[in-house]
């Protein structure tokens, strides 16, 4: 037990790493999903150990030498509140989601591909808390890779229900593996200038060593280390699906098997603004970053434009995943906007919105799973007069709604609590607008969904519908409760990210 | 012409980057489309292990008898084994999505693919 | 029992009540019943609390934090009591007059209907209790989304399209106007610019302004986002969602107009004059002056439109927008007896309208009528109901010997005692004329329906469709309030010794 303890940040990258290779060769006759089942539960249980242990820790971190090699020459997991919590994020979504999988992919997959789909499913958690836990920049890449290519395969199998996911796949996989490469040059850079690939030890030369000559007459570097940063920031942006860099995501999400879609659009993107806010604020820092580049004016124009038009193009589909998808682009924007406001209640808002926006987005891909599961396809005709066949379904749909719209005592609304907040005193009242303008166009865009589901009517000879099968609808709740209950008493999601937020500035030593 | 002959590393990485990255953009065959893509991975492992190169250096491997040797650094080697990894896992998957898309649609090739997803609905 | 725990008990049984009204759906007898139950024990709850905020004290529940420093937390004073008493007390009629309609009507889906009345009825309490900006504002959402399924009950195209409207303006006025300024409020917070997010007797920004750290301007833009923030308040030009409303059946047009949404919107406009920026705040920096003249304009613009609406109920509903603007006007008057005949204003304006709007559902279930110009003669067939609505007509007017005199009276005392105050009188010149001619358009667009319906001869088409009365509950209800509106004439003393409480919070 003590061994498990102790070695537990590195149990819950290497645990389902070696359970996704023994799936791919064991997990036939279904024994895939119970083998995915146990391991994202046994995930989640340590994420929430190590949450609980780092917040409960004095330095608020807890380092883990892989192999016992010292900081700066072998790669460390370092775990402080930031990333604990998206590690809770990751793991919660993909427990929950490997339980509503069950009877949803074996309804979209061939029978003999399951165990390689499950395999997948646990890379994919793998590279995804392998991001968020590492300390290593390269070693980020790699797990990022390692995400992303089950990420890619996932989204291609949605090829049964329609060939378009295969395109989809493609066009992802090339707009993936360019941000990548952007990255790994970014390291490159930094590598040339720092000689590290430990985020804390990058930070610590460039601090120390590089960025005081920048005043002088010989700047050291100052090229280099622009250069290295501008590659991050770009290949981040296209991970994390980022306003005008966004082009992969809707089609991704719309075709990819209704689970993955559910797992994409809560933990990937988040996953990505997680990689980037380390990048800014752990690695070259905010004085650089914020205050010579001025890269949060590029990331509030960005972020605006992607609330606005994200929304404004979700008012526009017919297809309900894909006015999911566009609501993202949307909700990364929030998401954006939080930390490039550089103070503490938006970045708060940034990190507790990662969590909120999972419960929220993850509850309706759920809810359209369910309408793809009973009808094949989820169009706003699909949906009409619903409301009465699949109560508990749409009842769902709606509570994630209205968590999008930000209604109070829903999660969504804490994020908005704190990010209008952290728009007034950082002075961008221009933003405050943005976000509450995102607001009414979110409710537009949901409101006209909500509509057909309690008003419209259902086609006379149209076979009835049974409600969703439980294990469907078990986590589906699971997630709409979270989001309510998350909505009134956000008390310990709020320390958590706001712990998480004051660490990051500085402001909590 | 001095400027490309000292820095001529990074010449090669940039034009394979940006061959590669043309190919990308302006190939609608998708295979084409993927093996520029590797082109473009290809330049930035160049990248790496060129900047791994210590002026002076030779292999990494302990000299007892030169306790002064000057090393080049073998650390970026390491990191593009990985990243090779990686490059050839992505093409994997890529062809092995090139050849559904050829299953499915016919063609591989980009615009031709649209074509046939304007004209059917989704 | 522990004041703190009837303010949660006042809270939690309509709850409670519409949990049970849900599982009674299939015996609505049993359904109706706890409707009713529901509605006297809030009432009785809500009225326990009344000697304690008379005799002084203010007592306070906290309830939880959502996030740290923002609690959900209420405390009852004079004002909010008002509003709470209001509303729970005319639910009651309220209730009744429901099941009347809808059975008279044979409405569908009527357990969703008698569900979301409570939940209304305690977000209602919610808002009346609130102890800060934050819970306030929380409540006043969920009037807004509890309402939704009320208003668009038919679930027609008409319906669907009037259930945009409302929740359209209501929410878009609440999320971009009022949530920006309780947000600015909270940011002014925690840089210590203001003294918190609860309400308190001043103001929170008279240190603030004095200090120089707000400037009045940010005030004043502040007022202004708040006012039009509170859409329920039905300000020109925000007053739109308060005639699409009207596709609702009768007794919700009621809750809407007499029991809580509007009665909501003005108490928080009164609310946050007084116990957010403060009254004296306002007059001393010069802000919030364009309030008066919007709502003088909003009376006679509302009245003017209700001259010329042919449907009864649209009429009633621009009435409702006119006689709401009283009490802004009040309000931005900044007065304490203003003030004090505002708040008097919502009481009197309350059991008025929701006679009228009764009566008008009256006449719909028994003669299916839904015009004034269909209603010649009706008097004779009908004359309980009939006479009920020419009690509220005369209320609204603001005839002596009922409870609409006595709000008017104190707002015209209220211009008198600004007309002290230093400075020209062009103001209150201004609220002298609206109130005089907005009263005779009052007159203008009431009285012909009283005419009409007693001394006009039935038509001939009438006399082939014989009918009664309304059923019993409908009547019932509509004699009580009617009552009410005459009863509170003569015994007036609870109310105006609560908005005696409410004058001198303010002065």
């Amino acid at each position: 037990m003590e061994l498990i303890h102790k070695n537990l940040p590195a149990l819950i990258v290497v645990l389902p790493l070696c359970m996704g290779l023994l799936t791919s060769i064991i997990g036939r006759r279904g024994l895939g999903w119970w083998m995915a089942m146990a391991t994202t539960g046994a995930v989640f249980a340590m994420s929430g150990q190590l949450l609980w242990n780092v917040m409960h820790d004095g330095a608020y971190q807890i380092t883990y030498q892989m192999g016992s090699w010292p900081a700066p020459f072998g790669i460390v997991y370092i775990v402080d509140p930031l990333n604990a919590s998206v590690l809770m994020v990751v793991s919660t979504i993909a427990a929950v989601l490997t339980l509503y999988a069950r009877k949803s992919v074996a309804s979209e997959i061939q029978k003999n591909r399951l165990h390689f789909f499950y395999a997948l499913w646990l890379f994919c958690t793998t590279g995804l808390l392998g991001i968020t836990i590492t300390g290593d920049a390269f070693n980020l890449y790699v797990l990022l890779e390692i995400s992303s290519l089950s990420t890619y395969t996932l989204v291609a199998l949605g090829r049964a229900r329609n060939r378009r996911a295969l395109t989809a796949a493609i066009n992802y996989l090339v707009l993936g593996s360019i941000g990548a490469n952007f990255y790994l040059l970014g390291i490159a850079y930094l590598y040339q200038v720092t000689g590290s690939l430990n985020m804390a030890d990058i930070h610590h030369i460039l601090v120390n060593q590089v960025f005081p000559t920048w005043g002088g007459d010989a700047p050291q570097y100052r090229t280099t280390v622009i250069v290295g940063f501008a590659f991050m920031a770009v290949g981040l942006s296209l991970k994390l699906a980022l306003f005008p860099l966004h082009g992969w995501l809707p089609n991704a999400y719309t075709y990819s098997p209704s689970a993955v879609s559910g797992l994409l659009a809560s933990t990937a993107t988040k996953v990505g603004a997680y990689a980037f806010i380390r990048v800014i604020f752990t690695i070259v820092g905010v004085d650089f970053a914020f205050g010579l580049l001025h890269t949060d004016t590029a990331l509030m124009v960005s972020a605006g434009a992607a609330i606005i038009i994200g929304a404004w193009l979700a008012l526009k589909q017919t297809n309900l995943k894909k006015m999911l998808a566009y609501s993202s682009i949307g909700q990364i924007g929030y998401i954006t906007l939080g930390f490039s406001l550089n103070n503490v209640n938006g970045l708060t808002a940034s990190i507790i919105h990662l969590f909120n926006h999972a419960l929220t987005k993850g509850s309706m891909f759920m809810a359209l799973g369910v309408v793809v599961y009973r009808l094949g396809n989820a169009r706003i005709t699909d949906v009409r007069g619903l409301g009465r066949q699949l109560p508990v379904t749409m009842g769902v749909f709606v509570v994630g709604g209205l968590g999008l719209i930000g209604v109070p005592l829903t999660a969504g609304f804490i994020s908005k609590w704190y990010l209008v907040t952290g728009a007034i005193q950082a002075g961008r009242y221009e933003m405050a607008a943005v976000v509450l303008v995102g607001s009414i166009l979110a409710l537009m865009y949901v409101w006209r969904v909500v509509e057909q589901i309690y008003f419209g009517k259902r086609d006379e000879n149209a076979p009835k519908l049974r409600e969703a099968p439980l294990t469907m609808l078990v986590p589906m709740v699971l997630l709409a409760a979270a989001s309510i209950y998350f909505g009134i008493d956000a008390r310990a999601t709020s320390w958590v990210s706001q712990t998480a937020a004051e660490l990051l500035l500085g402001v909590k030593l | 012409m001095q400027i490309v002959l000292d820095y001529y590393n990074y010449w090669i990485c940039i034009i394979l980057m940006m061959v590669g990255f043309y190919g990308v953009i302006a190939k609608t065959n998708l295979i084409k489309k993927a093996l520029s893509l590797s082109l473009f991975q290809t330049g930035v492992l160049v990248f790496y292990i060129s900047i791994g190169k210590v002026d002076g250096g030779t292999g990494p491997v302990l000299d007892e008898a030169n306790a002064d040797a000057v090393y080049s650094n073998p650390l970026p080697h390491a990191l593009m084994l990985t990243a090779i990894v990686v490059g050839v896992a992505t093409l994997a998957v890529a062809m092995a999505i090139i050849v559904n898309i050829r299953e499915r649609y016919g063609t591989i090739d980009e615009r031709d693919i649209e074509d046939i997803e304007h004209q059917t609905e989704e | 029992m522990t004041p703190e725990m009837t303010i949660a008990l006042a809270l939690g049984t309509p709850l409670v009540g519409a949990m049970l009204i849900a599982m009674a759906g299939k015996v609505p007898n049993l359904r109706e019943a706890f409707t009713l139950l529901t509605a006297l024990a809030t009432f009785g709850l809500v009225a326990s609390l009344y000697p304690l905020v008379i005799a002084g004290n203010q007592p306070g529940l906290f309830l939880l934090e959502i996030v740290p420093g923002v609690p959900l937390s209420f405390k009852v004073e004079p004002l909010g009591m008002v509003y709470a008493l209001v509303a729970t007390l005319l639910w009651i009629p309220n209730s009744l007059y429901s099941i009347g309609y809808m059975r008279g009507n044979n409405e569908k889906h009527q357990t969703r209907f008698y569900f979301c009345f409570p939940l209304a009825i305690a977000s209602a309490v919610g808002i009346a209790f609130a102890a800060n900006i934050f819970t306030m504002f929380v409540f006043y959402e969920t009037l807004t989304l509890s309402t939704f399924p009320l208003v668009t009950h038919k679930g027609n195209s008409d319906a669907v399209k009037s259930g945009r409207i409302y929740l359209g303006i209501l929410l878009t006025t609440s999320v971009c106007f009022q949530l920006l300024a309780v947000l600015w409020i909270y940011a002014l917070y925690q840089g210590g610019d203001v003294s918190g997010i609860d309400f308190v007797r001043g103001g929170i920004f008279k240190e603030g302004l004095a200090s120089g750290a707000v400037a009045p301007t940010v005030f004043g833009l502040l007022f202004f986002l708040y006012i039009y923030g509170i859409g329920k308040a039905a300000i020109m030009p925000v007053h739109r969602w308060l005639p699409a409303a009207m596709v609702a059946p009768t007794p919700v047009s009621a809750f809407l107009h007499a029991v809580a949404v509007v009665k909501a919107g003005v108490f928080c406009v009164i609310k946050v004059t007084v116990y957010v920026f403060g009254a004296n705040a306002l007059l001393e920096y010069g802000q919030g002056h364009w309030l008066l003249y919007v709502a003088g304009a909003t009376i006679l613009i509302g009245s003017l439109i209700a001259l010329f609406q042919d449907n009864f109920k649209k009429r009633l509903a621009y009435s409702t927008i006119s006689q709401l603007s009283y009490i802004v006007l009040g309000t931005a008057l900044l007065t304490p007896i203003a003030i004090m005949g505002a708040t008097l204003h919502i009481i009197a304006h309350a059991f008025g309208k929701i006679t009228l709007f009764f009566a008008a559902g009256s006449v719909y279930t028994a003669a299916h009528k839904t015009q004034v110009s269909q209603l010649d003669g009706i008097g004779r067939r009908m004359p309980w109901t009939m006479g009920a609505f020419t009690v509220g007509t005369l209320s609204m007017i603001g005839v002596p010997v009922v409870v609409g005199f006595i709000s008017k009276w104190y707002l015209i005392s209220g211009v008198i005692e600004r007309w002290e105050l230093p400075g020209g009188h062009f103001d209150e010149v201004f609220a002298l004329l609206v109130i005089s001619f907005s009263t005779l358009l009052n007159a203008g667009y009431f009285l012909p329906i009283v005419y009409r319906a007693f001394f006009k001869p039935l038509k001939d088409e009438d006399l082939k469709h014989p009918h009664g009365e309304a059923p019993w509950p409908i009547v019932t209800a509509l004699m009580f309030t009617a009552g009410l509106t005459l009863f509170f004439f003569f015994w007036n003393k609870p109310a105006l010794e609560l908005a005696e409480l409410v004058r001198r919070a303010v002065g």
